[in-house]
């Protein structure tokens, strides 16, 4: 049964259009073809290369639907209908290729003789593969050649098409059965070079006969020593030695004139489709398809090597290694056939790894292999190439075209996706911030950048500010909020990335030997270094910025990771913010922040505690000491803030004492009041439309009648407004402190 | 806001070991990632480095070959290590890169490994090619054409050469397994669709990766100056500098030459520290040089760019392209090129 893969979407709308298809519910429709009475199945997968547009879709189905048809009338010479379906093929088939089934409608219609030569002559041309033809195609185009009802240039044409697109042909079986037909076809002169360059192809130990050498043999007596009939004749003699004496010239020269120029970068271009296909599960494939012909000489289209595994330099050892011999070998699974997760897991013990490691990049079976086996020179192998890759692909060290940078892009998006596919790292990215981090402008592939740069393993803080962050701070000073906030971002996910490494690292060691413990403590200073820097970035950022409520949330957002670090992590961390970003998130006019900052009090709160219970438990072998420094500030931290929300009694205690005579200056009348959860200015909204809840008639509100009963009433009002941040501070500090 | 409890990733369960190693750094990847941190750090080259005496050549070296690799403009890639590599398979690379040639040649046609080829590929080790006794043994890789002659006379024509080699190659050397081979300078002498093909087949074969080793400006400086600095019994060619000046339509070349006794003269009386250059030394000759032809040309040679030195012992192009002419500094010529080719892997 033939299929048409067609999206559900087209096809309905196709429908419209063409009154002769019939659709059924299950959207499987039957149709009737008035050339044979063979009913047409024709079913509807989704196919997943179909990024063409609809339109696109619909002008191709309508051009395959009026080839399929025929012309009603014998088109005349500038028939502009057939001009423009013809455009459509040719267009969608350059750009991204035919379904198998198209190919197969149009190289019937080729073959047919339905239209004029040049009409068939443009069709083979453009008769090429998304990703491969099927063989029955190929079969009902040969039966076309026996009617003889094309011409002899149509056939030479699509011979050499055959030749050119051999290689995507789905399988071959039915085509070989046809051999003999094949054969025949040398009798005919013209069609004498590419037939024999089909059967070079085509040819099986089984199909060399003794009447054919003796045919082949004859055609070289009659036509001369023909460099095709050679090939031939060579391959015949490889296979059979016995049944050919004559004596073939040893040195080879080119047998057959190249039948794929027509079709060059049409097959460079299928080939690097069926490149990126082939990659198992899809939705782990990487490296979106692009690629470019006048890439270096050296390597292949694509930056990454294309999967092969590695038999040389292993066979090597053996002296005779023929070709028959290394194709039989079985002994290991190749990789080229390793296609699912469970063929994976059969054979893990004996893979062949591929001939370059970095081909893995775009494997994601290969990645859990190298997820778990911790083979240092496979390690090495993919180190090495990394690094030379990014550093010769890189585009701030030269002058460089857009395509180039496109795909550079494209090589840190591979890098990252196996990054975070592994949840690790890999050593040559962090060599390569520290080589390119100097040189970068900030602009190119910034993402990909920061990203690579949350990925950097937990090593000594200390060791690598002066290689990264110190540049990194260059930077973010001079550069755009919006630069800002991705620094933090990222740096709150190189912090996330660091803290799971360690929890998990720790809690795999039950018993704790000596050196661990001087690495755990190295470690937890290397975060502690790393929260420092990002609280220096941030105070001096916000000074910037002038205390922007956007920067604000992403320097929120890092310190919600770092004051759960003691409870979530179970790491004996706990570091404050600095008393820039307090204060400017306690007097900001945003509401959210001054949520945020009460949900990461709230948190610090617990930490501490949480921190000082096991210091009582674990008197003897102290983990680790916070300074009585820490409890202090956060103490201070702790006061100021309920002075300010509840008591209102700003700024009296603690470190930060303001001179009460200092605040009377400010001629704002009942200061002590203006920060309390009622006049607080991110709160103030909230109170009014309390009080309108309240009493909407009354025309003038007193925002001060807020108090004792009716403040617990705004309060609760305050928490079913969604602030839960406040809610937690308050119902826990508030609680605490009336006990204290 | 985040929820405290969101989901997250779980990370991977192999790292237990990984951490430690960090810290101790025993795995031969942490010994790169440090040494690598120290180099970023500090300076890409040392302040000093010695200035090359006598030959260096080991004994076992064979003359005629040496003589091969001499008076050849040779282009310089960087390497790094071959996995896998043996010197007991040479025979069989012969047979499997002479294939693998053919193959690419005349695409589309199958080959078999070991048949008779119009070319030839050899294999040869260059003994005694080496600074020290770790640095691994050079070798010589050359496609000859096969002649159609009798076999006595069959020694074909040289249609490319190239050849892999460390001297004083220790640094890369500790940072790699046993499975590894360490020739991180490699030069090539002819098409370079050759270079293209051969350099294909070692990086399928081997895991390795060829870059395009350049040289620039400053390091150029400092070939001029060891160069310079070499004692020469006599000398066959003039030293001279090219400078480029970078303007439109065309770029224009600065050609500088000296009597090499001149220069030889003008770096002795700014060398200090006997039997080593530093870098003070070696600004200093290219101040005293461009000053000179200031004062005669008012041009300031220090705004352009060093593109090519060339003295008696050899000379070099930013392009990374080098041609030796001295027998006696082969050896301190290629340390050099070695250590920039290392640095440039690492």
């Amino acid at each position: 049964p033939q299929k048409r893969v067609k999206s559900a979407q087209a096809q309905s709308k196709t429908s419209k259009i063409m009154n002769t298809f019939q659709i059924s519910p299950s959207s499987c429709k039957v149709k009737q073809k008035p050339s044979d009475s063979k009913t047409i199945l024709k079913q509807n997968p989704v196919e997943p290369h179909e990024y063409v547009d609809d339109q696109v879709e619909d002008s191709l189905q309508m051009a395959l639907q009026y080839f399929e048809k025929g012309p009603i009338k014998i088109p005349s010479r500038k028939d502009k209908i057939l001009e423009k379906h013809l455009k459509t093929v040719e267009n969608v088939a350059w750009k991204s290729g035919l379904a198998p089934e198209a190919i197969d409608i149009l190289l019937n219609v080729a073959l047919s003789g339905k239209f004029g030569n040049t009409v068939n002559t443009r069709i083979l041309k453009c008769m090429i593969p998304t990703t491969s033809i099927s063989e029955d195609s190929v079969v009902k185009a040969v039966s076309w050649l026996c009617v003889s009802k094309c011409s002899g240039s149509t056939k030479i044409l699509f011979y050499r098409w055959l030749v050119a697109m051999f290689d995507f042909i789905d399988h071959k079986e039915q085509i070989n059965l046809l051999y003999g037909f094949f054969f025949a076809s040398l009798q005919d002169d013209a069609l004498c070079p590419y037939v024999c360059h089909l059967l070079y192809l085509l040819t099986k130990k089984e199909n060399v006969k003794p009447f054919r050498v003796r045919k082949l043999l004859d055609l070289q007596a009659r036509m001369g020593q023909q460099p095709h009939l050679q090939a031939l004749l060579s391959l015949y003699k490889l296979f059979a030695p016995t049944l050919i004496s004559v004596s073939l010239p040893v040195r080879k020269k080119i047998y057959f004139k190249n039948s794929k120029d027509l079709w060059n970068s049409a097959v460079l271009a299928v080939k690097l489709r069926n490149q990126h296909s082939f990659t198992e599960p899809r939705k782990l494939t990487f490296s979106p398809a692009n690629f470019n012909p006048l890439k270096r000489k050296w390597k292949s289209r694509s930056v990454t090597p294309v999967l092969n595994s590695g038999s040389y330099p292993k066979e090597c050892g053996k002296k005779e290694m023929s070709l028959s011999n290394c194709l039989s070998c079985d002994r290991s699974l190749p990789l080229e056939r390793l296609q699912s997760f469970p063929l994976l897991l059969k054979n893990i013990h004996c893979l062949e790894l591929p001939s370059q490691m970095g081909s893995v990049l775009n494997n994601s079976l290969l990645l859990h292999y190298v997820n778990c086996v911790r083979d240092e020179s496979l390690l090495l192998r993919l180190y090495h190439w990394l690094n030379q890759t990014l550093q010769e692909e890189c585009i701030w060290y030269k002058v460089n075209s857009y395509e180039q940078s496109k795909e550079f892009a494209n090589l840190l998006d591979t890098i990252i996706r196996a990054e975070c596919f592994l949840q690790e790292g890999f050593y040559s990215c962090e060599v390569f911030l520290y080589k390119s981090i100097p040189l970068w402008d900030g602009l190119c592939c910034r993402s990909q950048f920061l990203q690579l740069l949350s990925w950097i393993p937990v090593s000594s803080f200390s060791e690598m500010k002066p290689l990264l962050f110190d540049h990194l701070a260059q930077l973010f000073f001079t550069s755009t909020i919006y630069f800002k906030c991705s620094v933090l971002q990222s740096l709150k996910e190189l912090l996330q990335n660091w803290l799971l490494w360690l929890s998990a690292d720790i809690h795999m060691k039950p018993v704790m030997s000596s050196p661990l413990q001087i690495t755990l403590d190295a470690s937890m200073n290397s975060v502690s270094e790393l929260i420092h820097y990002v609280g220096w970035l941030s105070t001096i950022a916000l000074r910037l910025e002038s205390n922007s409520t956007f920067l604000l949330h992403f320097i929120l957002d890092f310190y919600e990771k770092v004051c759960d670090i003691n409870i979530k992590h179970d790491l004996p961390l706990v570091v404050l913010f600095p008393p820039g970003i307090f204060y400017s998130s306690l007097l900001s006019l945003d509401t959210s922040i001054l949520n945020q900052l009460s949900y990461i009090m709230h948190k610090y709160h617990k930490n501490l505690i949480a921190a000082k219970k096991k210091e009582l438990v674990q008197k003897a072998k102290s983990e680790f000491s916070f300074s009585t420094k820490t409890c202090q500030q956060f103490n201070h931290y702790l006061t100021t803030m309920i002075g300010c929300l509840w008591t209102s009694k700003p700024f009296e205690k603690g470190v930060y004492i303001i001179d009460s005579k200092m605040l009377e200056n400010t001629e704002v009348s009942k200061y002590k009041n203006s920060l309390n959860l009622v006049h607080h200015p991110s709160l103030l909204s909230y109170a009014v439309s309390f009080l309108l809840q309240e009493s909407s008639e009354e025309r003038t509100i007193n925002i001060s009648s807020i108090r004792e009963k009716k403040w617990h009433c705004y309060l609760d009002y305050l928490f079913s407004e969604g602030l839960q941040g406040l809610k937690f501070f308050i119902k826990n500090s508030i609680h605490h402190s009336s006990v204290s | 806001m985040d929820t405290s409890d969101a989901p997250e990733s779980t990370p991977r369960q192999s790292t237990t070991s990984s951490l430690t190693d960090y810290f101790i750094g025993t795995t031969p990847l942490q010994k790169r990632l440090e040494s690598i941190r120290k180099q970023v750090s500090v300076l890409p080259t040392p302040p000093r480095r010695k200035i090359p005496q006598g030959s260096g050549l080991q004994e076992n070296v064979d003359p005629q070959k040496v003589a091969f690799l001499l008076h050849k403009q040779w282009t310089l890639y960087s390497l790094t290590p071959l996995y896998k590599f043996s010197y007991a398979n040479l025979k069989e690379y012969s047979r499997l890169l002479s294939a693998f040639i053919a193959a690419e040649k005349q695409k589309g046609l199958a080959v078999e490994v070991g048949e008779d080829f119009s070319i030839k590929v050899i294999f040869s080790t260059l003994l005694g090619m080496k600074g020290t006794q770790r640095d691994p043994e050079a070798f010589l890789v050359q496609i000859l054409s096969k002649s159609q002659l009798p076999p006595q006379n069959r020694e074909g024509k040289v249609l490319w050469t190239g050849w892999f080699c460390s001297i004083f190659g220790d640094s890369l050397l500790e940072t790699v397994s046993e499975d590894f081979t360490c020739l991180p300078l490699f030069l090539a002498n002819g098409a370079e669709s050759n270079t293209a093909i051969i350099g294909t087949w070692f990086q399928k074969t081997f895991d390795c990766y060829f870059s395009p080793l350049t040289i620039n400006a400053f390091n150029l400086s400092w070939l001029a100056a060891m160069w310079t600095a070499c004692k020469m019994d006599h000398y066959v060619a003039t030293t001279e500098f090219f400078w480029s000046v970078p303007c439109s339509p065309q770029s224009l070349d600065i050609s500088y030459a000296i009597h090499p006794e001149d220069a030889k003269a003008l770096w002795d009386s700014v060398h200090k520290t006997p039997g080593e250059i530093t870098q003070e030394e070696v600004d200093l000759f290219m101040e005293c040089l461009c000053s000179h032809f200031h004062r005669h040309f008012k041009i300031h040679l220090s705004a352009t760019r060093l593109v090519r030195v060339s003295t008696s012992v050899a000379s070099a192009h930013t392009d990374g392209k080098i041609k030796i002419l001295c027998h006696k500094y082969l050896i301190g010529v290629l340390a050099y090129l070695t250590e920039l080719a290392v640095f440039q892997v690492e």
